[in-house]
């Protein structure tokens, strides 16, 4: 084989992998693009001026900041309440012996594999038949019901990869259960509940289908893009688009950063000092 | 949407029950734990489910505002199925090729990020998931700008005749698989990913030592090796972009139109409960039959 050749055969999948990451990232480089134009009219989508104005003036259009506030409080309040709930049933399902244990895991993992179209339009029946308006709560509901599998399969995945030894030390040096759980579990388990609020703040921040059939009247973000993606959408929705982004990306970089001290703490509280001990 | 990639890894560990809590003590404990989560999910998830199934034997002539009554009404599915066949088979069809795209690509790129990224393999892997940060609706609005008509793509494709002089993108079902192919992508990636993370590189080797083309090896190793990673992320991109209707509304036109458009009209615009019921059950057994099928073949039913 000659030497290009061989190059070639050895680092193709590596080519045809970044080529696919450029197809992953060309349309975020054209939200980023966007976020900069001074559009020729309200429905075009072409690239027309440079302009920083849709930076300075991200409210111009207030519609969309109320819809974006909006977004955040439910994201917010579903966050809450789907880690809660996840984390005690992770905690549950980890760490008890129960009956109906296969049954609950089937009714985890359905919500993960139903179509949103499934079981939006299933949420607005429900709620229809029963009466309830639609609005700012109907949305919190149905987004903690598709946020908890998920809380749970994230912690869950972070309690099983725990070591249990750590606490039958603890417990062993006379430590109560409660101080157990504070001064051991607690910390041990926090990296995966946080890696599960975020994702749940994600999931409902960007829903749009369940949030379609349950909203009534109330607009989320997403709400508010599809609705203007008919008569035109304001250049401030890709500044939004590209903040969004870099928010995230921020909160990934750090956590990893944070993700390698942890480690080396966990080490450090395998390895208990005599006096962080005789503290407690 | 990273925990998606935790999925297979989850249902395996489920899989040993854990110790038995000492005799006596917290017995009430787990369902203490769990009752609060699994209420909800009764209430908001399987409740409903029953609602629809309710929902769409109802009598087709009521209306939202006079009430519907309950006449198992088995004639709204033949008859929607009858009306929206082109649209229900074109949900499968689009789904599929969109499928078949995104093997083709996501497969060497979880390949190259599992076995040959070395120390950029963290890197890698947050750029896989960083599309999608940006909002779903924002993302596929700037396909609609590559894709317009004078926009360089299309002018590109144009200037080689693979486009003719009034060809166009948007608006075609080119556009709305496109559109599915990229959204869905990372679901597919990542559980693919973390099967081929664990494939062990000298696998591989021994196979080259005893005389096995790489393609040969990619047959008869790897592919067989990434199976449950590829069985998961298959489904995982399928279900949702079935489903999904965005695609064809942003980026199609009502002859690009899925099931999923015409389950949203008949609930939000058309106000026809039974028939949007009717449709909704029929796309979720017919993704259920699908997906059970698939398993049977693939070979594995561990995954659900």
């Amino acid at each position: 084989m000659s030497r290009v050749s061989r190059w070639f055969a050895q680092h193709w999948v590596m080519g045809v992998a970044l080529l696919v990451l450029g197809y992953l990232f060309l349309p975020i480089a054209v939200v980023a693009a966007l976020s900069f134009n001074r559009p020729s009219s309200r429905l075009s989508y072409d690239f027309n001026e440079f302009t920083l104005d849709n930076w300075r003036n991200p409210c111009a259009t207030s519609d969309m900041c109320d819809a974006v506030l909006r977004s955040v409080q439910i994201g917010f309040i579903a966050t809450v309440a789907a880690t809660a709930l996840g984390t005690l049933m992770a905690f549950a399902l980890v760490r008890h012996r129960f009956r109906g244990r296969s049954g609950l895991n089937v009714l985890i993992f359905l919500p993960m594999a139903t179509p949103e179209l499934v079981m939006g339009t299933s949420l607005l029946a429900l709620f229809v038949a029963g009466g309830v308006p639609l609005g700012f709560w109907t949305i919190v509901i149905a987004h903690v019901m598709f946020c908890v599998s998920f809380v749970v399969v994230t912690v869950k995945a972070r309690l099983a990869g725990m070591d249990r030894r750590l606490e039958e030390a603890a417990m062993d040096l006379y430590a109560s259960e409660w101080q157990t759980f504070r001064r051991i579990t607690l910390p041990l388990v926090l990296p995966g509940i946080v890696a599960a609020a975020l994702l749940a703040f994600s999931l409902s921040f960007d829903d749009f289908i369940i949030t379609n059939f349950n909203s009534g009247t109330t607009v989320t973000f997403p709400m508010y893009v599809w609705g203007a993606a008919q008569r035109g959408i304001p250049p401030q929705v890709n500044v939004i688009g590209t903040a969004m982004f870099l928010i995230a990306l921020l909160l990934v970089l750090a956590s990893s950063l944070r993700g390698r001290r942890a480690r080396r703490a966990a080490v450090a509280v395998a390895v208990p000092t005599p006096t962080a001990t005789s503290r407690s | 949407m990273s925990a998606l990639a935790h999925v297979p890894t989850g249902s395996g560990q489920s899989a040993s029950p854990p110790p038995a809590a000492r005799p006596g003590r917290h017995r009430f404990l787990p369902y203490l734990l769990l009752l609060p989560g699994a209420a909800w999910l009764f209430l908001f998830f399987a409740l409903p489910l029953l609602q629809l199934a309710a929902a769409s034997l109802y009598d087709p002539n009521g209306t939202l505002s006079t009430g519907y009554a309950l006449t198992w009404a088995f004639g709204n599915y033949p008859t929607a199925l009858q009306q929206y066949w082109p649209q229900f088979t074109r949900s499968f069809l689009y789904a599929g090729i969109a499928l078949v795209l995104a093997l083709l690509m996501g497969y060497p790129l979880a390949y190259a990020i599992a076995q040959k990224a070395g120390r950029w393999k963290n890197l890698l892997l947050v750029c896989v998931v960083a599309p999608m940060f940006t909002s779903f609706l924002v993302r596929t609005l700037a396909w609609k700008t590559i894709l317009s008509d004078n926009g360089w793509l299309v002018g590109l494709l144009r200037d080689v005749h693979l486009l003719g002089p009034d060809g166009r993108l948007l608006a075609t079902p080119i556009a709305v698989v496109l559109g599915l192919t990229y959204n869905f992508l990372p679901f597919l990636v990542l559980p693919l990913y973390a099967s081929l993370e664990r494939l062990d590189y000298r696998l591989l080797e021994a196979a080259s030592d005893l005389y096995a083309s790489p393609l040969k090896t990619f047959r008869r190793v790897t592919l067989p090796l990434s199976m449950p990673g590829l069985i998961a992320g298959t489904l995982l991109f399928f279900i949702p972009a079935t489903g999904d209707y965005i695609n064809a509304e942003l980026l199609g036109t009502p002859n690009e139109y899925m099931i999923g458009n015409v389950i949203d009209s008949a609930f939000l615009v058309r106000l026809d409960y039974p028939q949007g019921a009717a449709l909704s059950f029929l796309l979720m057994s017919a993704i259920l039959a699908v997906v059970f099928v698939y398993l049977r073949r693939a070979g594995t039913e561990e995954v659900l």
